[in-house]
C-alpha cells in the first residue's frame, strides 16, 4: 500500500528552481534512500512534505488524504514526524522534557503522564535512557542525532524523515544508528532517509530516489541505482571519463 | 498528582499569605501600602512571566493591559454603577481580548520586531483613549467619593482593595505553577526554545501563543480596575506609563525570567530597593536610572537572575525550586 505520493512537485525561491515536477511514492513499511549532490533539494523536498514550505505546483497525498501546503504541526498530528540536518534540541528542557514534547503534540495527543511512560521507552530505544535528566543542550553531536530522533518517534508517527542523522557520526556511532533504524522499521514505521553515506543508504534502502538539480533523475532498487549512468555522471561528472581515470 | 506535591509550591504561597497578612494584624496602614506595592508587583511581573520567561516574547508595552483593564472598569463603575468585582472581571476580560485580538496581529513577530510592536501598541492605545470623549479624554475619570459608600466607607474599600489583591497574587503564582507544570505549559516552554522545531513537532504554535498572551493580560486587567479604584481617578498619562512595563521587566529579569519563584522574589526585592532609593537623597530623583542600570548589569552578568542562580548555584533546589 501507498503511504505517501508527492506529484508533480516544483518549489521555486525567487529564481531559483529547487525542485522541478518531482513525482514519486513511498510504499508503506519501506525504507526510501533519497540522495543526490549537496544542493540536490532534497532537504528542501523534506520542507514541502513537512509543511514548511508550501510547493507551487503539485500534489502530495499522505494516507489517501491531501495535505498540500497544510501546517507542519498539522502534519505531526497526522503521523508524519521528522529530523533535522542540524539538530535543533529544546536546549533548556531536559532530555526526557524533549522526547515528552514529542510524545504530547504527536499523533496521539497524550496526556502528561502518558509520555512520562512513552518517553522512558522511547529514550531506552535510541540508548538515551541515562542521559534523560541532563539538559538537551548539554549533549554532543551523536547524542543530539539520537535526540533528534527520540523526539520525532515519541509522536509515533506513521511516516518519519530523517534528515541526515548519520552525518557528522564516526564509524562506531554510525553502525550502533544504522541498527537503531532497522529497530525502527521493524515497528513498522515508513521511513525516507536523506543520506550522504553511501554503504549505509544501500544496505538499508528498499528504493532509492536520485534526485540532480531538483530534479528526479533515477528511482530504483541500491543495486541498479549504483550502476546507472545518470547517476554516476550526477556525482562524478561524465562517466566514461570516470571511468577511464579510475583504470588510470 | 506528584505536580501538587511539590514543597516550594506550598511554602512559596505560604510565605507570601503570610507576609500579606502581617499588615492586617498590625493594622498598619503605612505597612499595608508598602506590602500592597509588593503584591501588585508580584501579580504584574508573574502574568508578565508567562509571556517573557514560558513563551520567550519579550513584551515591552504589558501596562497596556493593565490600563485598558482599569479604564474599562473605571467606566463601568462610574457611568454604570457595576459593583466592583464584576467591573474588575470586566477590566480582565477587555485586557483579555485585547490580547486575543493583538495575538492574531502581532504575534507572528518574533524578538525584537514583537517588543516594538508592544511599545507601539501601548502609545497608540494611550493616544486613542487621550481622545476618547466617552472615557473621558485627557481628564479621564474620577470617581465620585459616594461609590466608596457602598463598601464601608474610604477606609474599609482601601482594606478591601488590598485583600482582592493579596488573593490574586497568590492566585497568579498558583495559576503560573499550573501553566508551568502543565502540557499547554510545556508547549510554551518549547516555543522559547526553538520556535520552529516546535512546529515541526506538532505544536499548534500560534493557538498556544494567543492563549499565553490572553492569560498574561487577563490578571493584569483586574489588577487595574483595584488599582484605579483605590486610586479613585484615572488618567491617560497614569494608566498607559511606559516605564511601568519596564520595571516589570526588571523584576522578572532580577528574580529569575521562566521560573514560578522568580517574579516573587523579584518584585519583593525591586521594590524594596526602590523603597531605599525613593527615600535616599542622593538617588531619590535618580531611581529609573538605577533599575535600568540594575537590568543591564542582570543580563550581562546573570541572565538566569537570583532563582537561575541559587539552582545553578546549588543543585539540590533543582527539584524544589519551581
Amino acid at each position: 500500500m501507498t503511504i505517501l505520493q508527492i506529484k508533480q512537485v516544483s518549489k521555486r525561491f525567487g529564481g531559483l528552481q529547487a525542485l522541478t515536477a518531482v513525482t514519486f511514492e513511498v510504499a508503506e513499511g519501506q525504507i526510501l534512500g533519497l540522495i543526490g549532490p549537496n544542493g540536490a533539494g532534497k532537504t528542501t523536498l523534506f520542507n514541502v512534505i513537512n509543511g514548511i514550505f508550501a510547493p507551487e505546483e503539485g500534489q502530495i497525498i499522505f494516507r489517501q488524504e491531501e495535505i498540500t501546503g497544510q501546517k507542519p504541526y498539522y502534519l505531526a498530528r497526522k503521523g508524519l514526524a521528522r529530523t533535522h540536518q542540524i539538530v535543533r534540541p529544546l536546549k533548556e528542557l531536559t532530555v526526557q522534557q524533549n522526547v515528552i514534547v514529542g510524545a504530547c503534540f504527536g499523533r496521539e495527543n497524550q496526556a502528561l503522564a502518558q509520555a512520562a511512560k512513552t518517553a522512558n521507552e522511547v529514550l531506552a530505544l535510541v540508548g538515551l535512557a541515562e542521559r534523560a535528566a541532563q539538559l538537551a543542550g548539554s549533549l554532543n553531536v551523536a547524542q543530539k542525532k539520537r535526540l533528534e530522533l527520540a523526539r520525532a518517534l515519541a509522536g509515533k508517527p506513521y511516516l518519519l524523515l530523517l534528515d541526515e542523522v548519520l552525518a557528522g557520526l564516526n564509524p562506531t556511532e554510525v553502525s550502533a544508528m544504522l541498527e537503531t533504524i532497522q529497530l525502527i522499521r521493524a515497528q513498522g514505521i515508513t521511513i525516507i532517509m536523506i543520506e550522504h553515506i553511501m554503504h549505509a543508504v544501500m544496505s538499508l534502502s528498499d528504493t532509492i530516489v536520485v534526485l540532480n538539480y531538483g530534479q528526479l533523475i533515477a528511482q530504483g532498487l541500491p543495486h541498479e541505482i549504483a550502476h546507472n549512468p545518470a547517476v554516476i555522471e550526477a556525482y562524478l561528472g561524465d562517466p566514461k571519463l570516470a571511468e577511464r581515470l579510475l583504470q588510470a | 498528582m506528584k505536580r501538587w506535591q511539590n514543597s516550594g509550591l506550598w511554602l512559596m504561597l505560604a510565605l507570601l499569605l503570610v507576609g500579606g497578612l502581617w499588615p492586617a494584624f498590625t493594622h498598619n496602614q503605612a505597612n499595608r501600602e508598602m506590602v500592597y506595592t509588593i503584591l501588585l508587583s508580584i501579580v504584574l511581573a508573574s502574568s508578565l512571566n508567562i509571556m517573557l520567561g514560558y513563551t520567550g516574547y519579550v513584551s515591552f508595552g504589558h501596562v497596556v493591559f493593565f490600563g485598558l483593564g482599569g479604564y474599562v472598569g473605571m467606566f463601568l463603575l462610574h457611568n454604570h454603577h457595576f459593583p466592583l468585582w464584576s467591573a474588575a472581571l470586566a477590566g480582565g476580560i477587555a485586557a483579555g481580548l485585547l490580547a486575543f485580538l493583538l495575538g492574531k496581529a502581532i504575534l507572528r513577530l518574533r524578538g525584537a520586531f514583537f517588543a516594538l510592536a508592544t511599545i507601539g501598541i501601548n502609545e497608540a492605545i494611550r493616544a486613542l483613549i487621550n481622545n476618547l470623549t466617552l472615557f473621558g479624554g485627557p481628564a479621564g475619570i474620577s470617581l465620585n467619593f459616594n461609590i466608596y459608600k457602598d463598601y464601608g466607607g474610604a477606609g474599609e474599600a482601601l482594606w478591601l482593595v488590598y485583600y482582592a489583591t493579596l488573593f490574586l497574587a497568590l492566585a497568579t503564582i498558583f495559576l503560573s505553577y499550573a501553566i508551568k507544570t502543565s502540557k499547554f505549559g510545556l508547549g510554551l516552554l518549547a516555543i522559547r526554545e526553538d520556535e520552529e522545531a516546535a512546529e515541526v513537532i506538532g505544536i499548534v504554535t500560534p493557538r498556544a501563543k494567543t492563549w499565553a498572551y490572553v492569560l498574561s493580560a487577563f490578571i493584569p486587567g483586574i489588577v487595574g480596575v483595584l488599582f484605579f479604584f483605590k486610586n479613585g481617578n484615572i488618567e491617560p498619562s497614569d494608566a498607559f506609563r511606559l516605564h511601568f512595563s519596564i520595571e516589570m521587566l526588571v523584576m522578572i529579569m532580577l528574580g529569575g525570567q521562566g521560573t514560578v519563584l522568580g517574579p516573587l522574589l523579584g518584585a519583593t526585592g525591586y521594590q524594596f530597593l526602590r523603597g531605599f532609593l525613593l527615600t535616599n537623597s542622593f538617588f531619590k530623583d535618580i531611581q529609573l536610572a538605577v533599575a535600568g542600570f540594575l537590568l543591564l548589569i542582570i543580563v550581562l552578568f546573570i541572565p538566569a537572575g537570583a532563582v537561575g542562580w541559587l539552582k545553578r548555584r546549588f543543585t539540590l533546589l533543582q527539584e524544589v525550586l519551581p
